[in-house]
């Protein structure tokens, strides 16, 4: 390839970091973006590091959702597999937490939306476009560390695979305990649970990966309707993927939040019937 | 008609700076009718490419107010009032002289790519037959006037300096193009990784922002162009499967 443009030599001066004649704000969102991100780190770490207070009834935290097996000390009926294992170290914190964060952390990491909002929000920028990029020696997603991106596909069956279990939650959210038995009915925490699976759904439906695989790796989707249909159903998704991923990372902290407020007994779901 | 300050930059390869002009502004002026004026009544020599004045030859790219645009689709009453209006040319690429650069990097870069290369005909006419379905998705990218916005404001070239190793959007939005087309048997994916260097872009979408004809150049032609390239080096399963090489 070509190296640097011939016959005039001299390429205009690099800018410093932010420096640009845009005369609008170009810094806010970035800043509210890097702001938001922070807030649902901090939160997210320590509700996952709290271990408790994230069932109330039929309601279970998404963050805690599959709950594997529930801390010593406390007993809870969602756990697929009972009490904590013997084999945790002694020495480790445990949440049930922990055993599931890995999955869509890894996943949204990954994400082609988050990773062009986090690389301007904190590295390697450039924080707006056409506003100076800081430092020298730009590796981009060629070389390691930022290669590792590359493995956002064999995050997305993990991905996939928690939506199965939060509509599960949903369902399981629409049973209540009634004299003898269960009851069907319907509360504001059904209705937090139930928006929830919606949304992670819309964004997990929307990944750019699983529309590659779907449909766009291949150049014929003619006579396939199969594939045909669930490519425009991703790409449909895809194309709203930015709005899906701040609507489901909001709401997913929103549902843990209403559901500890409720464990913790200072809020009380409200049943609709 | 109201005076409104306009900030030039003026110079060459060698160097130069912003120099300011009045201007007196008519309805419905665009910013090349500004500096159409300003070489005609106060700068005989300013240099400035331009053509068909309608957004469609991509001659007049340059940077208003720090942002890449097409001067003759950039009307001056949509520019903050109280603030003189920028006009550099566009810092990718050397400076010719004013608001004229080199862009002639593009051209040999272009030279560089696979050709395309159609399939036997399937047709006994000698032709081929395509679907309008998946003519569709390499068609967007047909729209594209090589204005070189999106090289423009692509960080890697304009911050990073990186034309040795990095093609930067356009080069991409033509790779998509053929790689896309039904008929085309090539297979440019290597390419992709080593010499063009799609791997440095991280994703800004800041050339779909300034793309003059709304063509979705991260989603449909980078981010497909990342994951083909995926499918031929990175993912082993992808890789056994022999995926993306139909």
């Amino acid at each position: 390839m070509p190296s640097t443009p011939s016959k005039v030599t001299a390429l205009p001066v690099k800018r410093g970091f932010g420096e640009t004649l845009r005369p609008d704000a170009w810094w806010i969102q970035p800043v509210v973006v890097g702001l938001g991100f922070l807030a649902f780190i901090v939160y997210s770490t320590w509700a996952a590091f709290q271990g408790a207070f994230y069932s109330s009834g039929n309601l279970l935290s998404p963050f805690y959702s599959p709950e594997l097996w529930y801390p010593l000390g406390e007993v809870s009926e969602h756990a697929l597999f009972g009490a904590q294992p013997g084999w945790w170290p002694g020495f480790l914190p445990y949440s049930p937490a922990f055993l599931i964060l890995w999955a869509p952390v890894s996943f949204r990491l990954t994400c082609y939306y988050y990773r062009g909002a986090y690389y301007k929000s904190y590295w390697p920028g450039p924080p707006s476009c056409s506003v100076g990029t800081p430092g020298t020696g730009y590796m981009g997603e060629r070389h390691f560390p930022l290669i590792i991106q590359n493995i956002h596909r064999y995050t997305l069956p993990f991905a996939l695979l928690l939506l199965v279990f939060l509509a599960s939650d949903a369902w399981k959210a629409l049973w209540f305990a009634a004299p003898g038995g269960e009851e069907f009915g319907l509360s504001v925490g059904t209705l937090v649970l139930t928006a929830n699976v919606c949304l992670l759904g819309s964004y997990t439906f929307g990944c750019h990966s699983l529309r590659h695989i779907v449909g766009g790796g291949i150049d014929r989707l003619a006579g396939r309707p199969v594939r045909r249909t669930a490519y425009e159903c991703v790409s449909w998704c895809n194309k709203r993927h930015m709005r899906f991923a701040w609507f489901s990372l909001f709401w997913v902290g929103f549902s843990d939040a209403y559901v500890r407020l409720c464990a913790m007994g200072i809020w009380t779901d409200l049943r609709i019937f | 008609m109201a005076k409104t300050e306009f900030q030039v930059w003026r110079g060459d390869s060698s160097g130069g700076e912003l120099q300011s002009y009045q201007v007196d502004v008519g309805p419905g002026y665009v910013v090349l009718d500004a500096i159409h004026q300003i070489q005609a009544e106060q700068a005989n020599d300013l240099a400035v490419r331009w053509n068909c004045k309608a957004g469609k030859c991509g001659s007049c790219s340059a940077e208003v107010n720090g942002s890449p645009r097409l001067m003759c689709m950039t009307r001056v009453d949509d520019l903050p009032k109280d603030k003189p209006i920028t006009v550099e040319p566009m810092r990718t690429f050397p400076s010719v002289k004013d608001l004229v650069t080199d862009v002639s990097w593009n051209y040999e870069v272009k030279k560089t790519i696979q050709r395309f290369m159609p399939s036997k005909p399937d047709a006994a006419d000698g032709t081929w037959r395509m679907d309008q379905y998946d003519v569709e998705r390499p068609q967007e990218f047909r729209k594209c006037i090589e204005c070189f916005l999106c090289q423009d404001v692509c960080h890697v070239l304009r911050d990073h300096h990186m034309h040795d190793r990095f093609a930067g959007p356009r080069m991409f939005v033509y790779v998509a193009n053929l790689e896309m087309n039904p008929i085309d048997t090539g297979n440019r994916v290597a390419q992709l990784r080593d010499e063009l260097g799609v791997g440095y872009c991280n994703i800004t979408k800041c050339c779909t922002k300034v793309c003059p004809e709304h063509i979705t150049i991260t989603d449909n032609a980078i981010i497909p162009l990342k994951e083909r390239v995926v499918d031929q080096s990175y993912d082993p399963i992808a890789k056994l499967l022999g995926a993306g090489k139909e």
